[in-house]
């Protein structure tokens, strides 16, 4: 047991830097998708056909791709192209676009829960697409993203360990790292899920108060 | 009530067809409703007539020929429709109250969002409209927690709102328990007599028979008769709509 929280306390700052990254990762790609991906989300119950093709074919695209191939895509190719990028960046839009697509959908299934009925008198009434959207069908929406939208955001902060594999020092760097200093694996692995754990709590706390909090909207 | 109409009419609908796929709901339908007119359109379900209703506003956008509205062909979308639109109140069967707003709120949105009001002028005619309609005490709360009946009437005072030239009104108490169908025809019987412009598709023909200046029979998509109540109903012309009246009169 000294064993495994020695394993910890000698290598404090590598944990703290990794997982630092990790959440820094996470933090930029949930902002990105949830824009990018309400924007697509939009894009798909548009009434402009144009929009609603583009929206469908960039969902079928990125989400049928591995993410390790946008990865290596942003990371490999893009530099190519003479775009100046690093890793970390390139990481972070990585992720971003792929998430979108999975946001994208979540928005589009809430929107479907909404009835008819709302859109229609609000357009009755001479609302425009937007204020449709905005003002009546995504707020009653909302309550039915909150759980779908967590577990999106919940695979998205795991899948920041493949930016380990892209030069990324982030917390699916560690194991790498620990096995040069010569140090257990076991009890690396089980650091790092606990460290996961930790990161997931806020996000199970946030979705069991936004629940409750639009519990009384309808 | 004949002849209260002046002046160019307000809709003109010019040999309007509608397909739904291989469905020829509006069938060459031609029609034109005056200023302050009231006109019932009746007919069995399935005959056209929620499709002519929600056709005048665009919500159902036609296949061929023409509707204008005062004197403008519809436009096809985008601002100039949205502006049609508000220009136009609409009630609907399953009333279609915004489920997250107050009463309140869901009679001010539209002057607020759609024609830039002042919250509080749109507030203030807002609760004057709830009074008009009988409620105004139930201002705060939501429309889940208001009867059918209420809840209608709140949809009525959401359209009257935007002060529209016009009002259609899509089988408006066909939703409703039977004892609170008359509180929603009183409140459309005031404000045909106030002089607004309607259009009603309905199967109350109490109503019909009181309130319009005009009532359209239609079967199969197609516009069958078209004539003053006391005429349409003691003295029908075609056989369908004889046929009709005999299913629903014996009772």
């Amino acid at each position: 047991m000294g064993e495994f929280f020695r394993v910890l306390t000698d290598n404090g700052q590598l944990f703290v830097d990794g997982f630092t990254n990790t959440v820094k990762l996470f933090l930029i790609a949930a902002v990105g998708s949830l824009v990018l991906g309400t924007l697509l989300g939009a894009m798909r119950v548009s009434p402009v056909p144009a929009l609603r093709a583009f929206g469908a074919t960039y969902v079928n695209l990125v989400r049928n791709t591995p993410l390790t191939l946008v990865f290596a895509f942003l990371v490999f190719a893009v530099p190519k192209l003479d775009v100046n990028i690093d890793y970390d960046d390139s990481a972070a839009v990585a992720l971003t676009v792929y998430t979108s697509a999975f946001v994208c959908e979540v928005i589009r299934s809430g929107v479907n829960t909404v009835a008819a009925g709302q859109a229609e008198a609000a357009r009755a009434l001479g609302m425009t697409f937007g204020q449709v959207l905005t003002l009546i069908v995504l707020p009653q929406a909302l309550r039915a993203m909150v759980p779908p939208m967590m577990s999106v955001f919940i695979a998205m902060l795991k899948n920041t360990t493949i930016a380990a594999g892209f030069s990324v020092l982030e917390a699916g760097a560690i194991p790498a790292y620990m096995a040069e200093r010569g140090e257990p694996q076991f009890a690396v692995l089980l650091w790092i899920t606990i460290g996961f754990l930790i990161l997931i709590l806020p996000l199970v706390a946030l979705q069991r108060i936004l629940e409750r909090k639009w519990r009384v909207a309808r | 009530m004949d002849d209260v109409t002046t002046g160019e009419p307000l809709i003109v609908l010019d040999a309007v067809n509608k397909w739904f796929g291989p469905l020829h709901v509006l069938d060459d339908v031609s029609l034109s409703v005056g200023r302050g007119e009231v006109v019932v359109v009746i007919g069995p379900s399935g005959s056209g007539k929620s499709t002519l209703c929600r056709a005048i506003n665009r919500l159902e956008p036609i296949s061929s020929g023409t509707i204008t509205f005062d004197g403008q062909p519809l436009p096809a979308e985008g601002k100039p429709l949205a502006k049609l639109r508000s220009e136009v109140g609409m009630v609907f069967q399953s009333f279609n109250l915004f489920a997250h707003k107050t009463i309140l709120e869901n009679v001010t949105l539209g002057p607020i969002k759609v024609r830039k009001e002042k919250p509080a002028a749109a507030r203030e005619r807002g609760l004057a409209l709830l009074d008009r309609v009988g409620i105004a005490n139930q201002a705060d709360k939501f429309p889940a927690q208001l009867s059918g009946g209420q809840q209608q009437r709140v949809a009525i005072a959401r359209a009257l709102a935007m002060q529209p030239k016009a009002m259609l009104f899509d089988e408006p108490t066909s939703a409703l328990d039977p004892e609170m169908v008359g509180e929603v025809l009183d409140v459309m019987t005031s404000l045909a007599s106030d002089g607004m412009t309607m259009v009603v598709v309905t199967h109350e023909m109490g109503f019909a028979r009181h309130a319009a200046n005009r009532v359209i029979f239609m079967a199969d998509g197609r516009l069958v008769e078209d004539a003053s109540p006391a005429e349409f109903f003691d003295n029908p012309r075609s056989e369908r709509a004889k046929d009709f009246l005999s299913k629903i009169l014996t009772h």
